[in-house]
């Protein structure tokens, strides 16, 4: 086995013992803390395979949250319809191997559905660049939406229930490893190099033997995926699933994570997903405290709007994103390989 | 050299058999033939716009020929993408500069060698034995191919950070990577001081030479293209106006007048 394959199953096997030894303590004592980690680590799983497509391909994808949405609606569904019959699980109550076979093969099927989905919305748009591209996934992310909203079978407007948490810190940060080992594995090798010659110069790559359409697809179909996964994580952390939690705000979100962390680097965009995950909720957390002087109290009740400025400010100052492509962080660990 | 005229077609490599092109009305290149045998480098000259980037992306794919047809080896190209042509043995290199930007010297010629990659996405994941073969086969093959251009010792440096020359030297390495059988310059010695353009001459005839390839060369610089091609094609308006060795071109008075006017 190859050294990154084997550091991959360490870090899943450390995921694993993390979430057997302290989930129910963290859950219990920390309720407020594990809700933040979980969402987290669905950040990070959203920026990292957004990554793929917007920053290492160079595509200007704005439709995350729909295969989001067609992820949580499909493990929701799955869940809700099939998870009695083949697991056995009643009202979302059962063996914790019954309900954690169950959350892997719900999140398999979120997975395959979103990358189908990705896959259908590539194929034709992909043909576009830049803001067209965008605009036609902003379309694809509002469908998808709409559809839900008027679709009965999965709870219209009224909202979705899905039975039972199955999502742990496990299958959470298991998915974390797993899709920044996919990211960084594709990327990191001579297949790899052709998403970045793809974003580099798309006649050049062509004219050296590059299908740049294939490599657009391939970056679509992973990202979709993944995002699918998190759409599961979500759905089953949640238990409860509405329209609303997938507009066009959320996939902008994302997008904000990625150009924040540096596109096409994977170390700054996880950096950056835990970084906007948990400021909004430590501004609100600074709000109410004595350290705050009371004239500045007003500026942390309108915490979004210091959110923004922040985020203003970064850009301003980091306008390659935190990590810039990664090259300098690199540097600073002191190694320098050839990929 | 090849040498009589029907050896030369029975031996040809590339051969465009009436190739026109139309954009709307205009008629951009009108019944171009042109033949390239087997380890010839032939040149194609002309004013500006008289068609010879559009012939060169007649052959590339970049544009699909209105009437004609494109033949390597025997074989249609007409249709074909971009990628599938390099893919049967036609590299390039642009008119400006085309590297990918963002990549190091050494990754710029690595991605070349995706066109006959063996491993595709799902052994990238399982970095298998064989995987992990080829990836060594393709440094040290991208690492030789560098050292020949004595470009290896900027291996780690960012492309963008080369001196121009060894830009333009670089792109024709990346070309060379995908293993083609003929190699189409895009006026490389464009901006280039004399003592660069002497020296990519000798670079040309080494390149041809080295990897027994053919070699189609467009160009401005007359001292180079009469210095170092075997046959010139010469365009004017998109129609072929005279065709032979560098001697018969230079006093061709149709040549003469196309380019200084009428006499």
């Amino acid at each position: 086995m190859s050294r990154s394959l084997l550091n991959l199953v360490f870090a899943l096997v450390l995921c694993a013992s993390i979430s057997f030894f302290g989930e129910n303590f963290i859950a219990s004592n920390f309720a407020y803390y594990y809700d933040i980690l979980i969402s987290i680590g669905v950040n990070i799983i959203l920026a990292t395979s957004l990554n793929l497509v917007n920053g290492y391909t160079g595509q200007f994808s704005l439709g995350h949250a729909g295969f989001m949405a067609v992820g949580a609606y499909a493990s929701a569904s799955w869940s809700n319809h099939l998870d009695p019959i083949i697991f056995g699980i009643v009202n979302g109550s059962g063996n914790p191997v019954a309900t954690n076979a169950a959350m892997f093969v719900s999140m398999l099927f979120a997975g395959a559905m979103a990358a189908i989905a990705g896959f259908a919305v590539g194929v034709p748009s992909l043909r576009l660049k830049g803001d067209y591209l965008a605009i036609v996934t902003l379309g694809f992310g509002e469908i998808i939406r709409v559809a839900i909203l008027n679709l009965d079978f999965l709870g219209a407007s009224r909202g979705l229930s899905v039975p039972g948490t199955y999502t742990n810190l496990f299958w959470t940060y298991g998915s974390v490893v797993l899709c920044i080992y996919v990211v960084l594995s594709l990327v990191h090798s001579t297949y790899g190099r052709g998403f970045l010659t793809v974003r580099d110069d798309e006649v050049a790559a062509e004219a050296m033997g590059i299908n740049t359409t294939k490599y657009k697809v391939a970056a679509f179909v992973v990202a979709a995926f993944f995002a699918g996964v998190a759409g599961a994580l979500y759905a089953h952390f949640k238990a409860f699933l509405t329209p609303e939690g997938f507009n066009f705000f959320r996939s902008v979100d994302v997008v904000v994570i990625v150009i924040l962390g540096g596109m096409g680097s994977t170390i700054g965009v996880v950096f950056a997903a835990v970084l906007l995950t948990i400021l909004p909720e430590a501004l609100r957390g600074l709000a109410h405290t004595e350290f705050v002087p009371a004239a500045y109290q007003v500026l942390l009740e309108n915490r979004l709007i210091l959110y923004s400025l922040l985020l203003i400010i970064l850009m301003l100052t980091r306008p390659q994103g935190l990590f810039g492509d990664g090259t300098a962080f690199k540097k600073w660990l002191g190694r320098s390989r050839a990929d | 050299m090849a040498g009589t005229l029907t050896g030369r077609l029975m031996e040809s490599l590339l051969k465009l058999n009436n190739c026109t092109i139309r954009f709307g009305g205009l008629t951009a290149v009108s019944c171009f033939s042109m033949a390239i045998a087997k380890g010839e480098l032939v040149g194609l000259i002309g004013p500006n716009g008289a068609g010879k980037t559009t012939v060169f992306n007649m052959v590339t794919g970049v544009y699909r020929p209105t009437e004609g047809e494109v033949l390597l080896a025997g074989e249609r190209l007409n249709g074909l993408k971009p990628y599938a042509i390099t893919g049967k043995g036609i590299a390039r290199t642009f008119q400006n500069i085309r590297l990918f930007g963002s990549l190091t010297v050494f990754d710029n010629v690595r991605a070349a060698f995706n066109l006959h990659l063996k491993h595709g996405p799902i052994h990238a994941l399982t970095r298998g034995k064989a995987f992990l073969n080829e990836e060594g086969a393709i440094e040290k093959r991208t690492l030789e191919l560098l050292k020949i251009f004595n470009l290896e010792r900027f291996r780690k440096a960012m492309c963008k950070s080369l001196p121009y020359g060894d830009q333009r030297r670089l792109e024709i390495v990346r070309a060379l990577a995908t293993e083609p059988k003929l190699l189409l310059l895009d006026e490389p010695a464009a901006g280039m001081t004399p003592t660069e353009k002497s020296n990519l001459m000798k670079l040309i005839e080494f390149v041809r030479e080295t990897f027994d390839i053919s070699v189609l060369l467009v160009e401005h610089d007359m001292r180079v293209v009469m210095g170092i091609c075997h046959r010139i094609y010469v365009l004017d308006y998109g129609v072929q106006i005279a065709e032979g060795p560098p001697s018969e071109i230079r006093s061709d008075p149709r040549v003469i007048e196309a380019y200084l006017g009428e006499a």
